[in-house]
């Protein structure tokens, strides 16, 4: 899968939707619920099934980020599947929150 | 990403949440959503290749900025107080377009070549009309949000290109996404073809903060419309800042509600902002330093840097007041020499900032570097804590006999003369020095003397900064935006010198 900057993939296992905020610099798989992620706008896919071990959920608004690839991901819709990179979970990105400037 | 893709997150997370206008009509999330996507659909039967907007502020701005992005359109704010034939050569130049324009102003833009007009009026009936909402949108892959034509005091105006990337890193890296609380509200009064004027609507959908637009700016109004809509964060710019202090003291009102206020777009007087902060203590008040190119604010002084600076006797901490704060984490900022070569705190030099919200473009030209670096054409400055203090543009930088001055700061020191009410100062071309430093005053009470005024400069900078030519006038010039017309005022100057000596 390439994971362009601005373009959007979601979950076949649960609402998530993420859009891709930075690529990552080595080739790699993005899950939700333990699933590879699908371009935005694909059908639903029959059979597939949201994994246990990776159904802590993801939050609207959340920046995802991992360390080792470089890869941030932004949640911009709330599922029940939690992201993962070739099977390896990645954590919320710490917000940064800055005082209301505009 | 796609700006339209932040009101697409809001309305689906917040539908019914009241985002846009007045307590008494307001515009929910999901109808934001609705009309932008309805009047998307309809300009896309439209020909032209801009959307363009001449008109104050209102519900339809915000509307038409996300129409535009979901058609991958650029959105184009035009500055309706140009002068006729500047704005009609404006408006030419976004052609082929579809401008969306105030009733009132139709006749000044009417006939110019490749511009299909929209009066606004017909706009919010497409707005308000829902079977527009179902019409089916072309696929777009977005590249330029929005264009900015800078204010153009040096010469025409130049179009400042930001891309869907700018803006959308912008936002999502400042702003926590519906973190406001639900009765928060922001009162947005810069004008439409400002950058905080743009910044202001994208963060306010992304915060999911109430956005109430006054059409025009007065004093008087604002202050109103600030207890009446129950405001608690508002951004102003400079000059606003003074004449709304005036209207608070006069009206003897301390706006309970307001949480926070903003100001940013010029120097702020430090007497402005010291006394700001005396007033409205209750006020959480943030300096943003920013401009077109950079998708609004790269630096920021934050409310508790505000009250560190008010109440320390230590000077170094006591001085931040006149700071912008520190740049961005998102962001790297240096102060470089005339070689490009980055120069250690305390050093002046020009601002250069890289990051993914900077664009350093304009239609015309590239101005940021292939590295990714923008040197802005400002003159700053870092303290060892890494404040960053902003000297004004690296133009009106004051070189007098090799020694480099802000005319900034020697504004502040006369400012503060109880018979300044207004002040510029500038350099004057010179023979022997280079330059020599000018001011032109507004006296307040009376007028005072230039041997008193020039003492009083010496004995808090040193002999060199006081200025050696003096004018005095009833008032100053300013753009709209609150800008001084430095070359403006220089130019007279520099005639008024030439006649003298003549």
């Amino acid at each position: 899968m390439e994971l362009k900057p601005g373009s959007r993939w979601k979950s076949p296992v649960c609402d998530t939707e993420v859009v891709i905020v930075r690529p990552s610099k080595t080739p790699v798989n993005l899950e939700c619920g333990g699933q590879p992620m699908v371009p935005h706008g694909t059908p639903p896919a029959a059979g597939l099934e949201l994994s246990a071990d990776f159904s802590a959920g993801s939050q609207v608004g959340k920046r995802y980020s991992d360390e080792e690839t470089g890869l941030e991901v932004l949640c911009t819709k709330a599922g029940k599947g939690s992201l993962s990179l070739d099977g390896r979970p990645i954590g919320e990105k710490e917000a940064k929150k800055l005082p209301a400037s505009d | 990403m796609h700006t339209a893709l932040l009101l697409e997150m809001a309305s689906d997370a917040a539908p019914d949440r009241i985002i846009l206008g007045e307590l008494a009509e307001g515009v929910s999330f999901a109808e934001l959503a609705g009309r932008a996507r309805g009047s998307a659909a309809w300009l896309s039967g439209k020909a032209g290749e801009t959307i363009v907007y001449l008109g104050l502020n209102g519900v339809c701005l915000p509307v038409a900025v996300f129409a535009a992005g979901l058609l991958g359109k650029p959105f184009a704010p035009i500055n309706y107080r140009l002068p006729d034939a500047d704005l009609r050569k404006l408006v030419a130049r976004t052609a082929p377009s579809v401008a969306i324009v105030d009733d009132d102003m139709l006749a000044r833009v009417q006939g110019v070549d490749g511009v299909t007009l929209v009066p606004v009026s017909e706009f919010r009936a497409v707005c308000a009309d829902e079977s527009h909402r179902a019409g089916e949108l072309p696929f777009v892959d977005p590249d330029i949000g929005v264009l900015l034509f800078t204010s153009g005091t040096t010469g025409e105006p130049k179009a400042a290109v930001l891309r869907h990337r700018n803006l959308t890193s912008y936002v999502i890296s400042t702003v926590e996404f519906l973190g406001a609380d639900a009765d928060e509200a922001a009162l947005v009064s810069v004008p439409p073809y400002h950058i905080a004027g743009i910044s202001a609507i994208l963060t306010g959908v992304y915060g999911g903060r109430r956005i109430v637009h006054m059409p025009a700016f007065t004093a008087e109004d604002w202050v109103t419309q600030a207890a009446k809509e129950k405001i608690t964060h508002a951004m102003v710019v400079p000059t606003m800042m003074s004449r709304i202090l005036d209207i608070l003291e006069e009206r003897k009102e301390k706006l309970p509600r307001l949480k926070a206020l903003s100001y940013g777009g010029g120097r702020m007087p430090q007497i402005v902002i010291e006394r700001a902060l005396k007033l409205l203590p209750h006020v959480d008040f943030v300096n943003a330093y920013g401009l077109t190119e950079t998708s609004s604010t790269i630096s920021v002084l934050g409310p508790e840097d505000h009250r560190a600076a008010m109440t320390s006797k230590d000077p170094k901490v006591h001085r931040r007041l006149g700071s912008v704060g520190r740049p961005l984490p998102t962001l790297e900022l240096e102060i470089r020499g005339p070689e490009g070569e980055v120069l250690p705190a305390g050093v002046a030099g020009e601002i250069y900032v890289r990051g993914e919200q900077v664009a350093g473009e304009y239609l015309s030209k590239k101005v940021i570097q292939d590295d990714g670096w923008f040197p802005t054409n400002d003159a700053g400055w870092l303290d060892e804590d890494g404040y960053l203090f902003v000297e004004g543009r690296l133009d009106d930088v004051i070189v007098r006999g090799g020694e480099n001055m802000s005319p900034g700061e020697i504004e502040d020191v006369l400012r503060a003369h109880p018979n300044v009410g207004d002040v510029a100062v500038m350099g004057i071309p010179d023979d022997y020095w280079g330059e020599r430093v000018a001011a032109v005053i507004v006296p307040k009470d009376g007028q005072p003397s230039t041997e008193e005024l020039a003492a009083w400069v010496k004995s808090r900078l040193r002999s060199t900064k006081t200025p050696e030519i003096w004018e005095f006038r009833e008032a100053l010039p300013y753009n709209e935006t609150g800008k001084l017309l430095r070359r403006l005022l220089k130019a007279e100057l520099v005639k008024s010198a030439q006649l003298a000596t003549a």
